[in-house]
């Protein structure tokens, strides 16, 4: 079978769709050397992300085991994670 | 392990074997370009500046000049300057003078205009490249290579696939005594602590995370959100978030050797291994750095897909992106979207790409050299006046 998502690091909160998800699907994936299911709430196009755990208002983001930013909004598991609900800390020029 | 290629009089070993034809400014790069698209042999490094500078920005663009010049893929060196720059055109010759190759200078106003200019520099182009024709490749060491690393167009295949494999084929040239580069400040930004915890020293560590907070500060000093500049438009609709995403995406271009070193833009490195330079995420600036710094070949990720080359190293493009390899497959050398589709592991992947790196420094055109893409570009960090 195709491998239809990645999650890099065991502590990560996300997972990377490897082809396009229809929304509903159940995606199987490895997280360490356990197998993981998660049913996607929405269309996930090839190369985003979705959530793999609940991810709290302003709880970060877990990608390769480092933040990539802040959830602006609570994320349920399944959920589209992108830029309409995560937010940079870095170069915020306009938070000053 | 061994490789083919031209031994400089300097002792520098090139994988090609160019005249350059060199303009100091912008208003001679017309004629330079020219010279170079009449005889062949001849490549031109783009100057869109070189006048009207001041202060570090000036420096800049005039070390970034010169060490092109010195670069061992360079066989010979035709200095085009307009007489009146900056960037003095003597000067920049007379810098080059000790390296022991044919080196030149032609400038326009003491020529007397345009036609007169490139006759003298077509003649002289004319014979430099026949004299370079004859020059035998000779054995070098691999460990006088010095790679360039770059990412452009990236999506999120580029930190899941072709950016590890890059990383595994720079641990294999370092681990063999090479020298690697990885560029692109902007693209460090929320990864630096990560690479810190690589560096040979407290003070390499230390020149590193103050290098991108410095560029971090520039940026938010124009009091906007980077995203949209970075991530670029093209890098969101691939599914990259935000920044930090990119950047430790970015970084594992250079796989997982210690940091020696940091290096400022066209710097020369003068130690072996892995080096951090810094250069803007802008792909054609970052690119022109790292050659001028002397790197003789470029392995390029991309996701999107992107055209780009180099007048004086060969740039080989990477995707872990199998559609952007379908769609562009005249630009882009390797495919590693097996890493993605779980066919291929990045081990695999990064033997792939070190054997092409191999190959093509003993000659192996890649698509970009066959195509004619030469962008340069020189970074630029103040304003002209």
């Amino acid at each position: 079978m195709t491998k239809q998502a990645v999650v890099i690091d065991e502590k990560d909160n996300v997972a990377t769709a490897t082809v396009d998800l229809k929304g509903g699907t159940k995606v199987s994936m490895f997280v360490a050397d356990n197998v993981f299911d998660v049913v996607v709430n929405s269309d996930i196009p090839f190369g985003h992300k979705f959530a793999i755990k609940d991810i709290n208002l302003h709880q970060h983001v877990i990608k390769y085991g480092e933040s990539i930013g802040r959830a602006i909004q609570p994320i349920k598991v399944g959920d589209h994670v992108h830029v309409h609900n995560v937010e940079s800390e870095r170069g915020r020029g306009d938070w000053q | 392990m061994k490789i083919k290629g031209y031994r400089r009089p300097d002792g520098k070993f090139g994988i090609r074997n160019y005249v350059l034809l060199l303009p100091t400014s912008v208003c001679s790069t017309q004629v330079a370009t020219e010279i170079a698209n009449k005889v062949k042999g001849c490549t031109v490094a783009n100057n869109s500046f070189g006048c009207c500078q001041v202060a570090g920005d000036a420096k800049l663009t005039y070390k970034t000049v010169v060490n092109l010049g010195k670069h061992p893929n360079a066989g010979a060196v035709i200095v085009v300057g307009l007489g009146c720059e900056g960037v003095e055109p003597h000067k920049v010759a007379a810098d080059l003078a000790g390296l022991g190759k044919p080196v030149a200078c032609v400038v326009i106003q003491e020529e007397g205009g345009t036609l007169n200019a490139l006759a003298k520099g077509c003649q002289i182009a004319r014979e430099f490249a026949q004299q370079l024709s004859l020059q035998e490749k000779e054995e070098g060491d691999i460990s006088e290579l010095i790679l360039g690393i770059e990412c452009g167009g990236s999506d999120t295949t580029s930190g899941l696939a072709s950016n590890p494999a890059c990383g595994v084929a720079s641990d294999m040239l370092v681990e063999l005594g090479g020298t690697s580069i990885l560029s692109e400040t902007t693209e460090l930004i929320g990864a630096e602590h990560v690479l810190a915890r690589r560096a040979v020293s407290e003070e390499v560590a230390k020149k590193l995370i103050t290098l991108v907070r410095d560029c971090e500060e520039r940026a938010k000093a124009l009091g906007e959100d980077i995203r949209g500049g970075q991530p670029t438009p093209g890098n969101i609709a691939g599914g990259l978030t935000t920044i930090e995403e990119k950047s430790l995406g970015c970084i594992h271009k250079a796989g997982n050797a210690p940091v020696q070193d940091v290096l400022e833009y066209a710097d020369i490195p003068v130690k072996k291994g892995l080096h951090v330079m810094d250069t803007p995420g802008q792909d054609i600036e970052s690119v022109s750095g790292m050659v001028a710094g002397g790197a003789q070949v470029i392995i390029f990720t991309t996701g999107r897909g992107t055209p780009t080359g180099n007048p004086l190293a060969p740039v080989i493009k990477i995707t872990g992106n199998g559609k952007t390899f379908e769609r562009m497959k005249d630009n882009i050398d390797i495919n590693v979207a097996g890493v993605v589709e779980g066919t291929q592991t990045i081990k695999e992947a990064g033997q792939v790409i070190f054997d092409e790196i191999v190959q093509v420094a003993n000659g192996k055109t890649t698509k970009a050299e066959q195509l004619g893409h030469i962008e340069f570009s020189i970074y630029k960090i103040a304003p002209t006046f």
